[in-house]
């Protein structure tokens, strides 16, 4: 009678691996091939061109700008919204959980057609009259970014407290700290890493934010033209080349906005 | 004989917490003394010094400090050193930075802070800790960047809970609470940390409630002793035949069921 021997795995073993290996690797073969597939694609003195035109290095400074303003308010948000979602209990909780999740489930068209639609009610219609212009302005790109940005955000910054130990705000409290003193001086650095992991998430879903932006703010060129938006013209103009080398810009910057966001650590997000 | 006022007075306390109630918790306890609260796990003891603290509030009852009233303060208003199990140093900050910590929100004067984090941490034997960060072993290491290298050795078990300690007194609360303090540390730590507990504590005229599962831990440190079960005290020290009234510590029995 032969004993089970640990070292040598069955034939069911190998059978499992490479029927798992297979169907993981095959996606990640499709995502490596699209990017090899644009690089062989790019004619490279035609990108220099395209990407030193004008109207796209207009596209590149709004982008970055209004990505940067965007992800700041999704932190100004998220950091409370994961804050008491993690850490309070109250009624209507899991209401406000869901109402948090829907820009990311919502279609992106969806969201820029309710946003138009809000600022055509008489509060949004005030709201411009009186305070300062949105629709098809530049804060409607920013308005537009942060609306879904935010949602990501918020997922980030609730696993982030609720992975952290409560007690240390209690001991800070103890030790003499208000509730506010508690959580700028312990809560908040401690969750340093994870606001990092926040506010670059949202960074780069802001980047590649177009479904909403083309219905609430318009592709106007050297106004509204964010990098999406300039891949969308060049398209529709059948200027391919301008088109794939704004693509590769972005691919470019998501790579390094992911890097960095691994470097100070996801860990723990939900995606 | 005129009565002492107790300096911790737990009056017909209850509270309902997940699956365990603590019911009409009454409980006096006498200035400086060491008590030792002993219960086994999930008895409610640490549900006890939250309530002291202030961490939790009761449903009835009412809660003494010295004599005053303060079952509606918030933590910060007590007064009371609280340390938890395995210290919940704060990993974000030095030594240093915590033990000043309840001194700075206090605003003492700068000068005067670093004069009583010395003394402090000196009595305590961590002034060699200062500038580190506390990290824990599994955690990665955030305490390499920004600070020097040599500074980034994290902290032992026993290394945490005399910082705990230190940072929980440096402000000289009248009370002190200490959850476990001993359970995370070995053998031969505990040992040393018998003596500090209960010399630093009898310096500062501290009023100690010391929670724990350990007999052979009470036996050492208490001056008086008390046991949940149940979710109600009874008093194991001084022996329980003696008069309840005149002992600085007791725990009333709730009235007949």
């Amino acid at each position: 009678m032969a004993l089970p021997n640990p070292k040598v795995p069955r034939a069911g073993s190998y059978r499992f691996f490479a029927g798992m290996g297979i169907l993981a690797a095959a996606y990640g073969l499709l995502i490596v091939g699209m990017l090899i597939a644009d690089l062989g694609f790019t004619d490279w003195r035609r990108l220099k061109e395209a990407v030193s035109s004008e109207p796209i290095q207009y596209a590149i400074q709004l982008s970055l700008t209004t990505c940067t303003l965007a992800a700041l308010l999704s932190l100004l948000v998220a950091i409370p919204a994961g804050y008491l979602l993690a850490r309070c209990q109250f009624r209507g909780k899991w209401l406000l959980d869901a109402i948090f999740d829907i820009p990311i489930v919502l279609p992106p068209l969806v969201v820029g057609l309710s946003l138009l639609i809000l600022f055509q009610t008489a509060l949004g219609q005030a709201f411009e009259q009186n305070i300062f212009p949105v629709t098809y302005e530049l804060p409607s790109v920013v308005l537009a970014q942060f609306t879904v940005a935010a949602s990501f955000a918020v997922r980030t910054m609730k696993v982030t407290y609720s992975q952290q130990d409560r007690r240390h705000e209690d001991v800070a409290r103890t030790l003499g700290c208000s509730r506010w003193q508690a959580f700028l001086r312990v809560v908040l650095p401690e969750s340093r890493q994870g606001v990092i992991a926040a506010g670059t998430l949202a960074w780069a879903r802001a980047l590649g934010e177009f479904g909403p932006i083309l219905v609430f703010s318009g592709a106007t060129r050297m106004k509204t033209e964010v990098l999406p938006s300039s891949v969308f013209l060049e398209l529709s103009v059948g200027n391919l080349e301008a088109a794939l080398a704004v693509s590769l810009l972005m691919v470019f910057v998501a790579i390094l906005v992911l890097s960095l966001a691994r470097y100070f650590g996801l860990r723990g997000s939900t995606w | 004989m005129v009565e002492q006022v107790p300096m911790i007075e737990f009056q017909d306390v209850g509270v309902q917490a997940g699956a365990f109630t603590l019911q009409n918790v009454n409980l006096r306890i006498g200035r400086g003394a060491y008590t030792v609260l002993l219960g086994s796990t999930g008895s409610g003891k640490t549900t006890l010094l939250e309530l002291l603290c202030g961490l939790r509030r009761p449903q009835h009852g009412r809660i003494l400090l010295n004599g005053s009233e303060v079952t509606a303060l918030d933590p910060a208003e007590r007064g009371i050193g609280y340390v938890p199990q395995d210290g919940a140093l704060f990993p974000a900050m030095t030594v240093a930075k915590q033990i000043a910590l309840p001194l700075e929100v206090r605003k003492v004067p700068r000068p005067e802070i670093r004069k009583r984090v010395a003394e402090i941490s000196e009595k305590l034997g961590v002034q060699h800790l200062l500038k580190r960060y506390p990290r824990m072993g599994g955690a990665s290491g955030a305490a390499g960047r920004g600070g020097g290298s040599s500074n980034s050795g994290g902290l032992s078990g026993g290394e945490r809970q005399r910082v705990a300690l230190a940072r929980a007194l440096v402000f000289e609360p009248f009370v002190l609470c200490l959850d476990e303090p001993l359970s995370a540390v070995d053998e031969e730590t505990r040992v040393q940390l018998y003596p500090l507990l209960r010399s630093t504590t009898n310096d500062f005229g501290a009023t100690v409630l010391h929670v724990t599962h350990s007999s052979s831990e009470s036996r050492v440190l208490a001056s008086h002793g008390l046991r949940l079960v149940n979710g109600k005290l009874e008093t194991w020290l001084p022996e329980p035949t003696s008069n309840a009234e005149t002992d600085s510590v007791s725990a009333a029995m709730p009235p007949a069921e």
